[in-house]
């Protein structure tokens, strides 16, 4: 900051990080918080129509969701539910360190959830490649195998599928374009999430949310705990409430 | 600016901090809350296994919302736009839905 704006700071009286457009702080931090929710709506309305589109699809097509719903491991998505919670955790922490401007376990904190964040994904991409080896990728490559004769299919016979009529089998592609579009979309999140906290990191170990502008921090934290929240709900919807039937 | 005035923003000032305490009590009933949801997915439970975990679901958002993003410390402002955006998407979703599950039962 030069010396003739630390003057006409000084002459009315605020923090440096205060925009002049805002009365008080008090406001700026009131209309920020306002407008990240504004933007956390409109990505619940969005996720939302997909949770619309799962739900209708399931209630027509239930015994190919079901079946579909048998090829997905509850050990690799109860685990990846666990990071998710732990990386929320870390970042609610780390929301705490930027408040009481402990700059070193704000960077822990930042680290720490990145790293789960990395880890989420890994497990997610050896879930998607199993779906690629076994030809469940919606497409041309599609094949109906494990639902027309689940004696052939390791998952399918785990979980004593009957085997499906070809019309309802060639629905369980309706079943994975969904499990992709909606984990897709949630990973898509993630990765955004993961870039930006890589940014934060840089900018955190600078000392920049340790000065009590914790604006940035805090906004960022209620985005990675919606995303948290998308799969609270995706990971009992598309992985738990089919396991019998 | 009067006194009363500069005291008042001096309250909106000050940033309701959340104890890590808290933090680790909500983490760990979403941990417990992982746990039942699991744990009730291997029983048998008929039309009640969806609803179980949907409403397990729901309790861990809510504690995610209101603890971890603040809402239950947050401005009455902020509280009305969690709230309006609730009330939509439960409408948006609830009329869709309702419509859907009850025309042409059986004939698509």
């Amino acid at each position: 900051m030069s010396d003739s704006t630390a003057i006409a700071h000084g002459a009315h009286e605020h923090p440096p990080y205060q925009r002049h457009h805002f009365e008080t702080m008090g406001q700026q931090v009131d209309a920020t918080t306002f407008a990240m929710w504004l933007f956390l709506l409109t990505e619940i309305m969005f996720f939302g129509g997909l949770f619309t589109a799962y739900l209708i699809y399931r209630n027509w097509y239930y015994p190919a969701f079901v079946a579909g719903s048998h090829q997905l491991n509850i050990f690799w998505g109860s685990l990846n539910t666990l990071l998710l919670i732990s990386s929320s955790f870390t970042m609610a922490m780390g929301v705490w360190c930027a408040e009481m401007r402990k700059q070193a376990g704000l960077v822990l904190c930042l680290v720490l959830t990145f790293i789960l964040g990395i880890g989420f994904l890994g497990i997610k991409t050896i879930e998607y490649s199993e779906k690629i080896e076994k030809h469940h990728v919606p497409g041309f490559h599609y094949s109906v195998q494990s639902f027309v004769d689940p004696s052939s299919d390791k998952e399918a016979k785990d979980a004593g599928d009957k085997p499906l009529r070809l019309d309802m089998a060639r629905h369980t592609e309706v079943y994975f374009s969904l499990y992709f579009a909606m984990t897709g979309m949630h990973a898509l999140h993630m990765i955004i999430g993961i870039a930006i906290l890589g940014f934060m990191i840089v900018r955190a170990r600078a000392g920049a949310y340790t000065t009590g502008h914790i604006t940035f921090v805090e906004n960022f934290g209620l985005y990675w705990h919606f995303v948290d929240i998308v799969w609270i709900f995706l990971f009992p919807l598309l992985y738990l409430i089919s396991r019998h039937q | 600016m009067s006194e009363h005035e500069h005291q008042q923003n001096h309250a909106e000032q000050e940033q309701h901090i959340v104890s890590p305490r808290i933090y680790l009590v909500i983490f760990f009933a979403l941990l417990v809350g992982t746990a039942l949801t699991v744990g009730a997915s291997y029983l048998e439970l008929g039309v009640f296994n969806p609803i179980i975990a949907i409403a397990i679901a729901v309790a861990k958002a809510t504690l995610v919302v209101l603890f971890f993003m603040h809402v239950r410390y947050s401005s009455r402002l902020t509280m009305l736009t969690v709230g309006a955006g609730l009330f939509t998407f439960m409408a948006l979703i609830g009329m869709t839905l309702s419509d859907y599950f009850s025309r042409a039962w059986g004939r698509w």
